[in-house]
């Protein structure tokens, strides 16, 4: 089976190309839109790994990670944070909300894809 | 989807976003910053410049970095917006946007570093921002996605025969690394890929089950490898767990003879004794699985629930209902994006739907079937269906007049650098819907009148002061509905029009006669007469080649009328009247000397016959009627469109008092009326040519074609005097 990746972002470029990025990398792959939307697919679809934008309208990526993790039920799923700031305040924060790891945009997709491997279960 | 798919959609998401950052700078700046609309604005821009990075747009990625960064001190601080500041926002968001389209067409973008120089120093974005500046656009170096050549072998080289370094990692996870989605074993899934390993775990901290806690952290793991990498390519596979572990990373041999002999021992102990290893395993066989249930890894925790789907039922089908419950709780609202193209097939089949509708009621009537049979009924449901179907394909294609306007405050904007005058925008009736075709067609126009307005409108600062006006003249858009139409005025509060001026070069001009009579309002919209142009010069803001008759025009297409009126000293006000569809409207049919014409009947304000002692004659031959207690002038239809005679006796016809718009009343005269129905509007002027006083044509039931009348035009242009006829004729 597939492996099942969630992507988390409110540009539908970057979702378009996560999608196309990913799916060529051989995984399946869900989308949403804002925190809030990503918890409802995380709910339905129960993916391998999250990959989520930080700066989000709704739910931003912070608040979104930080209640993925409260979850009993899918606490544990990787998560990884799709950011273009680099700022170490930003990733600190990224972790201690929960993240698993960070990839900083523009990726390219071996990055991208190296990352997901990582975290792959 | 192909690539150029995607970038497709990023520049209409990019013209999306470009509207939110207008929008809301335009909100910041008249209402005050708010950290939504600030954050909205942010993250507009962000996701601009996420998308450009991804297919290294890098004139546009460093435009909207600097951009990014200015509102970020923004973001950081609502209390450091100034006028200034915003000023410089949104003549960035002008020059963001010319970045775009210079991306979009593959064109050499314009030089933005000045305005870049300029949002640095303006919102101080120190040396020491700068630094972090270079670093983040390090981190956005080009990397140009070959989304084709796609090569997953990342790691096959990289493992290959390792020469010689040795390393051991000692690792103990923190009880919070488990937390974070994280497993071991992909530390270790990953260390291999760079050498050849080999892993101790150590149980020493593993309680017995009954003490164990699943949250904690009991295990820790020694890790031998042999690799060509150096220990900084180690540490960065464990990048993402700094301080979520204790990571020690030390070089085994070479060095110290010493050390590296007892290294080496362990080394060849750990190769030789693999057997060990597995020992490991099957000697934990029975807390092995306590190992693992205490380890919280993913793969762990995943078993039980694979379990539990089986033998706790309940449990998983409260937890399948509860997310159900919160799933109707929680229902974004949803769009679609269609192709323009899709809708306008299906509001074209709806014309012919409702042309067929009125054929099928034709035969039903032929046929005999009184009102009350039933195919009279039937008859009666569809039309009330075809109605509904109609509001409803017609709502789709409603779009706010808001990104129209938004668009002209940029349009002011360049107008008064060019010019030095000051003007701002102030917006009314913004949300007011209307057909997207109509709001297409009116960006020109709008356009063009929105600079005229300010060129030739509004005075200088100076002028403005000496007349104690102030300094900052104000163009006013509104946009409302009235009598099933959209209506958008331009009122600005400028010199107004110079009659004499415009009179004078008309006359030069030779667009009206040296002897003509004409009242203010005449003289106004001569400016609309084909040839005219006040400007001395042509200047290069509005002085492009066409002139205000270019804009009635455009507006007529519409099925729309432009009407100016003027405040000398004050400011003009320019009317805009357009129809809110261009595919149907509800008609009312009548007859007149043996032509069948359609009025909307929107414009239709009573209908009535004619007493004789109802007409009143004025003047030499102009008749007027008492009603509504007003005296209305009789337009004479069928004689002003030039196919009956001058009707003489008054008496015997039915009239139909019509808003004209601007122009008042009128009350049409024609034969008889014979029915109202939703009519198909087909456009004259892509059939055939433009008729004055004729709004579209239509087919009715019977197949036949009728005329849709104009009335605003009929009733501005009716009138016994030749002389303003003549005029008329000129302008119109």
């Amino acid at each position: 089976m597939l492996k099942k990746i969630l992507t988390v972002d409110d540009s539908r470029t970057m979702r378009e190309m996560l999608r196309h990025t990913l799916a060529s990398a051989g995984f399946e792959v869900v989308t949403a839109e804002d925190g809030a939307d990503g918890i409802q697919k995380l709910r339905e679809s129960q993916p391998d790994v999250v990959i989520t934008d930080i700066n989000m309208p709704v739910m931003d990526g912070f608040e979104f990670i930080e209640n993925v993790r409260k979850h009993e039920e899918y606490n544990r799923v990787p998560i990884l944070v799709l950011t273009t700031e680099s700022a170490p305040e930003k990733k600190q924060r990224a972790q201690s909300a929960g993240a698993t790891g960070w990839i900083v945009k523009p990726f390219d997709p071996e990055k991208l894809t190296r990352a997901v491997n990582r975290v792959m279960p | 989807m192909s690539l150029d798919d995607i970038k497709e959609t990023f520049f209409a998401e990019c013209a999306d976003q470009m509207s939110e950052l207008e929008t809301g700078l335009h909100e910041i700046q008249s209402d005050g910053p708010d950290i939504d609309t600030v954050n909205a604005v942010f993250r507009a821009v962000h996701s601009i410049k996420g998308g450009a990075g991804a297919f290294g747009y890098n004139a546009l990625v460093s435009f909207a970095h600097v951009f990014e960064n200015a509102l970020d001190v923004i973001r950081n601080d609502l209390s450091q917006v100034n006028e200034d500041r915003m000023d410089l926002l949104l003549r960035s968001v002008d020059v963001l946007s010319d970045v775009i389209e210079a991306e979009r067409t593959s064109t050499e973008p314009a030089d933005t570093s000045a305005l870049a120089k300029e949002l640095e120093t303006v919102f101080d974005l120190s040396a020491h921002a700068e630094e972090e500046d270079d670093e983040a656009l390090a981190d956005f170096a080009p990397v140009t996605i070959d989304l084709e050549a796609f090569d997953l072998s990342d790691s096959e080289d990289a493992a290959d025969i390792p020469s010689g370094r040795t390393f051991r990692i000692s690792f103990a996870p923190h009880a919070s690394l488990y937390l974070k989605g994280h497993d071991p074993l992909r530390f270790f899934r990953e260390l291999a890929e760079m050498g050849t390993l080999s892993v101790t775990c150590e149980l020493d901290n593993l309680p017995k089950l009954n003490d164990l806690t699943p949250d904690e952290s009991y295990m820790k793991w020694q890790v031998d490898m042999e690799t060509d990498n150096d220990s900084d390519d180690i540490a960065a596979v464990f990048d993402w767990v700094d301080g979520e572990c204790d990571l020690t990373i030390e070089e085994l041999g070479g060095d110290s003879p010493d050390g590296g002999g007892v290294d080496l021992d362990d080394f060849l102990a750990n190769l030789g004794e693999d057997p060990e290893l597995a020992d490991i395993g099957s000697e934990d066989g029975g807390s092995g699985e306590a190992a693992s249930a205490a380890a919280p890894a993913p793969a762990a925790a995943a078993a039980p629930d694979d379990d539990g789907s089986g033998s706790d039922d309940g449990d998983a089908g409260q937890g399948a209902s509860a997310a159900k419950e919160k799933k109707e709780v929680k229902k974004p609202s949803q769009t679609i994006r269609v192709e323009s193209e899709k809708v306008d097939r299906l509001i074209n089949l709806m014309g012919e739907l409702v042309i067929n509708q009125a054929m099928l009621a034709e035969r039903i009537g032929q046929a005999g079937f009184g009102n009350a049979s039933p195919a009279a009924l039937a008859l009666v449901e569809l039309q009330n269906l075809t109605r509904e179907i109609q509001s409803g394909v017609m709502a789709i294609r409603a779009q706010p007049v808001k990104p129209v306007f938004m668009r002209m405050s940029r349009i002011i904007r360049e107008v008064c650098n060019a010019t030095g005058k000051k003007a701002m925008l102030e917006l009314e009736g913004e949300h007011t819907e209307v057909d997207t075709t109509v709001i297409e067609g009116l960006i020109d126009p709008l356009t063009h009148m929105i600079r005229n307005a300010v060129d030739h409108g509004i005075e200088d600062p100076e002028a403005r002061q000496a007349k104690g006006k102030p300094p900052q003249g104000t163009v006013k858009l509104s946009a409302y509905h009235s009598s099933g139409r959209i209506v958008i005025e331009i009122k600005d509060d400028g010199a107004g029009i110079n009659r004499e001026r415009v009179l004078e070069k008309a006359i030069e001009k030779g667009i009206v006669a040296r002897d003509a009579k004409l009242s203010d309002d005449e003289i106004d919209n001569l400016i609309f007469a084909p040839g005219f142009s006040t400007a001395e010069t042509i200047t290069d803001v509005s002085g492009r080649g066409v002139g205000m008759d270019v804009v009635r025009q455009s507006i007529q297409s519409l099925g729309g009328r432009v009407n100016i009126s003027s405040d000398p000293g004050n400011g003009s006000l320019f009317s805009m009247s357009l129809p809110l569809t261009l595919a149907v409207l509800d008609g009312m049919i009548v007859k007149e000397a043996g032509q069948t014409l359609v009025l909307p009947v929107s414009a239709v304000l009573e209908t009535a016959t004619l007493k004789p002692g109802d007409v009143y004659t004025i003047g030499n031959n102009n008749r007027v009627v008492k009603m509504r207690n007003a005296l209305i002038p009789i337009i004479d239809v069928g004689r002003q469109l030039g196919f009956a005679e001058q009707r003489t006796d008054f008496a015997n016809g039915t009239i139909m008092v019509v808003e004209g718009g601007k122009n008042g009343m009128g009350a049409f005269i024609v034969d008889s009326i014979e029915g109202q129905q939703q009519v198909v509007i087909k456009s004259l002027e892509s059939n055939y040519q433009r008729v004055p006083s004729i709004a579209a044509a239509t087919i009715l039931g019977n197949g036949q074609i009728a005329l849709i009348l104009d009335c605003d035009h009929i009733v501005s242009h009716n009138s016994g005097d030749p002389e303003a006829e003549f005029i008329q004729s000129m302008a119109g």
